[in-house]
C-alpha cells in the first residue's frame, strides 16, 4: 500500500541487511504502466507464496499459487504474473499513480518506482513496530518523447527486449538465495508475510516512488525550462 | 559421493522432488511454447496435488514423453534432462531453438533440508521458468505459430547437445538449487540469430499479401517414431492410453512446520503408482501445438479456434492474442491465419507440379487414438481419423494432403514453384538444392541486422547493412541497391521500396498455368450437365426472380 508507512520515507538509505537492486529503463509515457507492472510481478512472482493454513502442533499446509501469461499493448512483451485480482488490483493502482506523477506538472519524464519488502518487529508501547526491510527493488525510469510511428515502432520492440533483459535479470536475482524472512509461526504470520489476500501469500511489501523533481537537477534542465518558460510569454 | 549422512527417507523425498521437478520442468517449457496464454488458478486451500505449491497443469502426453525419457532414471551428473525446442515450416525445414537442460553437478549441499529448503527452492526455480521462458526469443515465436510454422518438442535424456543450435548461441541460466546430493540447475542455450528471424520476418514472407496456407502435413518420421500430437484438450481423461500416467496423479500432501528448527512434517500419499515400463528412448519431435496436426486442418475449421483449445483446466479461455500493435505497423504483414480467427479454406484442387517427397507421405495418424474430453474436439478426431483414411488410400489422395500454398485467393502455386521463386523465405537453404541461395536479398533481412556468424545466419542476413545484393540467379539483372525516389532510407521496412520489394516478384496466376487451367476447366465442363439439370428444375423461380426486376 502506498500510504502506509511505518518507517522511514522512500528514498532513504535501506538497513544494514537490507539487500538493494536497482534496474533503469526508457520508455514512452504509454508504456510505463506496462513496463512497471512487468517488473512489480515479476518480483511478486517470486515473493509470494500460497496461503497458510496452520494446523495443530505447529505445522502449517501451503495453498497453490496460481499464474497466468499478461501480454502488453504498447510493448512486444509478455510476462507471467501470480492469479490474483487484490494483487494486481494494488499494483496498478500504484503504478498508477506513479504514471500520473510522471506526467504532471513539475516532473521531467525522471522518476523511481520502489517495491520494498520487510519485516514488521513488534515494539512495545509507546514505541511503534519497526519495519525492517530486507529487499528494495527500484526502478529508474526515464521517459522519452517519440517523433514519429517509426521510431514508436521501434520503441516497441528495444523496450520488449529490454524488459526480458530485467526479467533475467531479476531472476538472478531471485537465484541467490540470499536471506529470506524465516518462516513464521502462526502469532507470527503477520510481521512477515501480508495475509490479508485471499489467495495468495506475498512478503510483506510496500510501493513508494518519487518524481525527479526537474528543477536543480541538471544545468541544461534548469536551462531548458527557463527557455520555455521565456517563450510561454 | 556417498551420502550416508541423508536419512533414507530423505532420500526417497529428494528423488521425489527431483522427479517431480523434471516433470513440471517439462510441462512449463512445453506449455510455454503451445502458442497460447496459459492461465491457473490460485487455490487458497491445498489440494495436494499441486507439486511445489504451484498450479502447473499436467498434460499427460508430455508427461508421458517425459516418464520415456527418463525411464525411471533421475538427473544425475552427466545425465542431463534435456527439452529441445525446435520449428518446423510448413515446407518441412526444421531448425532448433532451444535446448533447456536441467542437469546436475557434484557440488553438494549437506547442511541443506530437503523438505523444507530445498522444496522451496524448488518451488521458487520453477517460477523463475515461467518468467524465463517467456523471454527468448522462442517465445514470440511460439506465439505466432500456426499454418507457417510449428514449434515441436523433443525429450532427451544423457549429454546436452548443443550443436544444433548453430554458432554463437547463447545461455541464460534460470537457476539453481543445492541438495545433498548435488546441485540442480536449470539453463536454457537458445540460437540468437533466429531473433533476428523475427516474427516480422515470417509475417513478410512469402511477401504477397493474403497468403493463405490451408493444408500443412508433416510427416517428418514415417518410420520409427510415431508422431504424437499434443491433444491436451481435459487432458485428464487420456488416461486410457498411457497408463503410468496415473502416477502424475501421486499427491503431494506437505506440511511445514515452524516450531524448533524447521522441522519438516511431510507425507506423501499416493492415488496409484504403476512404474512405467522401461521404454527404449527413442527421439521423438512432438509438435506443440494446440491442434492435432495435419490432416485436422482439411476436415475441421474448430481446429484453428483458439478459444476451443484449453490447456487442461476450464479457467483457460484467454483468445490467441499478441501485442496487437505489432502487426499494425506492418500494412503488408500477412494475416496470421488462425490466430485472428480466421480459418483457411479448404482447397479444391490437389497440388501439381510438386515432387512426392517421401517426407511428406502421409501415415495414418497415431493422433487417432487420441479421445478428447470436450464435445469439440471429439468431434476433430472423428473428422480426423475419417480425413487420414481418406487421404492414405492412393497416390492422388496423397498428392491432396501435400503442402498446397493458396496465393490470393485464386491463385495455386506449386511448392517447387514457391520455394524457388520465393526466395526471401526463411530456411531458403533448406529448399531443393538446384535453388541458389540469394545471400543479400534485403527482403530476408533488415538492412541493419549485425554480422552474421553462423552458415545458416549467413545465408539469411546480408553481409553488409547496405541491403547490396550479390545477386539473384533467377533475376535477369543483379540489384545492387535500391533507393527508390521519395522514399526514407529503411529503419524499417514500411516505406515505398520496401513495397516495391515486396511486390516485385508476385507469382503467377494459376489461370495461366495450363496443367491447372485445363483440369479446372475439365471439372468445370463435368459439372455443367448437373448444374444445368438444377438450373432447369428451378426455372419456375428464376423466371419469377426476373418478373421482379423489371
Amino acid at each position: 500500500p502506498l500510504s502506509a508507512r511505518c518507517c522511514a520515507p522512500p528514498g532513504a538509505a535501506p538497513a544494514m541487511n537490507c539487500r538493494a537492486e536497482v534496474l533503469e529503463v526508457s520508455v514512452e509515457g504509454r508504456q510505463v504502466e506496462e513496463a512497471m507492472l512487468a517488473v512489480l510481478h515479476t518480483v511478486l512472482l517470486h515473493r509470494s507464496t500460497g496461503k497458510f493454513h496452520y494446523k495443530k502442533e505447529g505445522t502449517y499446509s501451503i495453498g497453490t499459487v496460481g499464474t497466468q501469461d499478461v501480454d502488453c499493448d504498447f510493448i512486444d512483451f509478455a510476462y507471467v504474473r501470480v492469479s490474483s485480482e487484490e494483487l494486481d488490483r494494488a499494483l496498478r493502482k500504484a503504478v498508477g499513480e506513479f504514471k500520473d506523477a510522471l506526467r504532471g506538472s513539475g516532473s521531467d519524464g525522471m522518476g523511481q518506482i520502489s517495491l520494498e519488502f520487510y519485516q514488521k518487529k513488534k515494539s512495545r508501547w509507546p514505541f511503534s513496530d519497526e519495519c525492517i526491510p530486507w529487499e528494495l527493488w527500484t526502478i529508474k525510469v526515464n521517459v522519452v518523447n517519440l517523433a514519429n510511428e517509426q521510431e514508436r515502432q521501434i520503441c516497441r520492440e528495444k523496450v520488449g527486449e529490454k524488459l526480458c533483459e530485467k526479467i533475467i535479470n531479476i531472476v538472478e536475482v531471485m537465484n541467490r538465495h540470499e536471506y529470506l524472512p524465516k518462516m513464521p509461526t502462526q502469532s507470527e504470520v503477520d510481521n512477515v508475510f501480508d495475509t490479508s489476500l485471499k489467495d495468495v501469500q506475498p512478503y510483506l511489501y510496500k510501493i513508494s516512488y518519487q518524481i525527479t523533481d526537474s528543477l536543480g537537477t541538471s544545468v541544461t534542465t534548469t536551462m531548458r525550462r527557463l527557455i520555455k518558460d521565456t517563450l510561454a510569454l | 559421493a556417498m551420502d550416508t549422512d541423508l536419512s533414507s527417507q530423505d532420500r526417497k523425498d529428494l528423488d521425489k522432488f527431483i522427479k517431480f521437478f523434471a516433470l513440471k520442468t517439462v510441462q512449463v517449457i512445453v506449455q510455454a511454447r503451445l502458442g497460447e496464454k496459459i492461465c491457473t488458478r490460485s487455490s487458497s486451500s491445498p489440494t495436494g496435488s499441486d507439486w511445489f505449491n504451484l498450479a502447473i497443469k499436467d498434460i499427460p502426453e508430455v508427461t508421458h514423453e517425459a516418464k520415456k525419457a527418463l525411464a525411471g532414471q533421475l538427473p544425475a551428473v552427466g545425465r542431463s534432462m534435456c527439452v529441445e525446442i525446435s520449428l518446423k515450416t510448413s515446407e518441412g525445414d526444421s531448425m532448433e531453438l532451444e535446448i533447456w537442460c536441467l542437469e546436475m553437478n557434484e557440488k553438494c549441499d549437506k547442511e541443506i533440508k530437503v523438505s523444507y529448503t530445498v522444496y522451496n527452492r524448488l518451488s521458487l526455480l520453477l517460477k523463475s521458468l515461467l518468467a524465463i521462458t517467456r523471454v527468448t526469443p522462442a517465445y514470440r515465436l511460439s506465439r505466432k505459430q500456426g499454418h507457417e510454422y510449428v514449434i515441436l518438442y523433443r525429450i532427451y535424456f544423457g549429454e546436452v547437445q548443443l550443436s544444433g543450435l548453430g554458432e554463437g548461441f547463447q545461455t541464460v541460466r534460470v537457476g539453481t538449487v543445492g541438495t545433498p546430493v548435488g546441485t540442480i540447475t536449470l539453463s536454457c542455450a537458445y540460437r540468437i540469430n533466429l531473433a533476428f528471424m523475427s516474427t516480422r520476418q515470417f509475417e513478410r514472407t512469402p511477401p504477397i499479401m493474403g497468403i493463405i496456407i490451408d493444408h500443412f502435413v508433416d510427416r517428418p518420421y514415417p518410420s520409427s517414431s510415431p508422431l504424437h500430437p499434443c491433444n491436451y484438450r481435459a487432458g485428464e481423461d487420456s488416461g486410457a492410453v498411457y497408463p503410468s500416467v496415473e502416477d502424475s496423479q501421486e499427491v503431494c500432501t506437505t506440511s511445514f512446520s515452524t516450531s524448533p528448527p524447521s522441522q519438516c512434517v511431510f507425507t506423501v500419499t499416493k492415488a496409484h503408482f504403476q512404474t512405467p515400463p522401461p521404454v527404449v528412448t527413442d527421439t521423438l519431435k512432438v509438435p506443440v501445438m494446440g491442434l492435432a496436426f495435419s490432416h485436422q486442418l482439411s476436415s475441421s475449421r474448430l481446429s484453428y479456434q483458439p478459444a476451443a483449445l484449453g490447456v487442461g483446466s476450464a479457467d483457460m479461455g484467454y483468445p490467441v492474442l499478441f501485442a496487437g500493435g505489432l502487426n499494425a505497423a506492418h500494412p503488408h504483414q500477412l494475416i496470421a491465419p488462425g490466430k485472428e480467427g480466421g480459418v483457411p479454406p479448404v482447397p479444391s484442387q490437389p497440388a501439381h507440379g510438386t515432387q512426392a517427397d517421401q517426407e511428406r507421405m502421409c501415415t495414418p495418424l497415431d493422433g487417432v487414438h487420441y479421445s478428447a474430453a470436450t464435445p469439440s474436439s471429439s468431434e476433430d478426431t472423428e473428422t480426423v481419423s475419417n480425413s487420414s483414411e481418406g487421404k492414405c488410400g492412393s497416390p492422388h489422395d496423397l498428392l491432396e494432403t501435400i503442402f498446397v500454398r493458396k496465393v490470393g485467393a485464386f491463385v495455386n502455386k506449386p511448392i517447387n514453384q514457391v520455394t524457388m521463386a520465393n526466395l526471401d523465405i526463411p530456411f531458403a537453404m533448406f529448399a531443393p538444392k538446384n535453388v541458389e541461395l540469394e545471400d543479400n536479398d534485403p527482403m530476408v533481412n533488415p538492412p541493419d541486422s549485425p554480422e552474421a556468424e553462423s552458415p545458416l545466419q549467413g545465408s539469411l542476413h546480408s553481409e553488409g547493412s547496405s541491403g547490396s545484393s550479390t545477386g539473384n540467379t533467377h533475376d535477369d539483372f543483379v540489384m545492387i541497391d535500391f533507393k527508390p525516389a521519395f522514399s526514407k532510407d529503411d529503419i524499417l521496412p514500411m516505406d515505398l521500396g520496401t513495397f516495391y520489394r515486396e511486390f516485385q516478384n508476385p507469382p503467377q496466376l494459376s489461370s495461366l498455368s495450363i496443367d491447372i487451367g485445363a483440369q479446372s476447366m475439365a471439372e468445370d465442363l463435368d459439372s455443367l450437365p448437373e448444374k444445368l439439370a438444377v438450373h432447369e428444375k428451378n426455372v419456375k423461380e428464376f423466371d419469377a426472380f426476373v418478373e421482379t426486376l423489371q
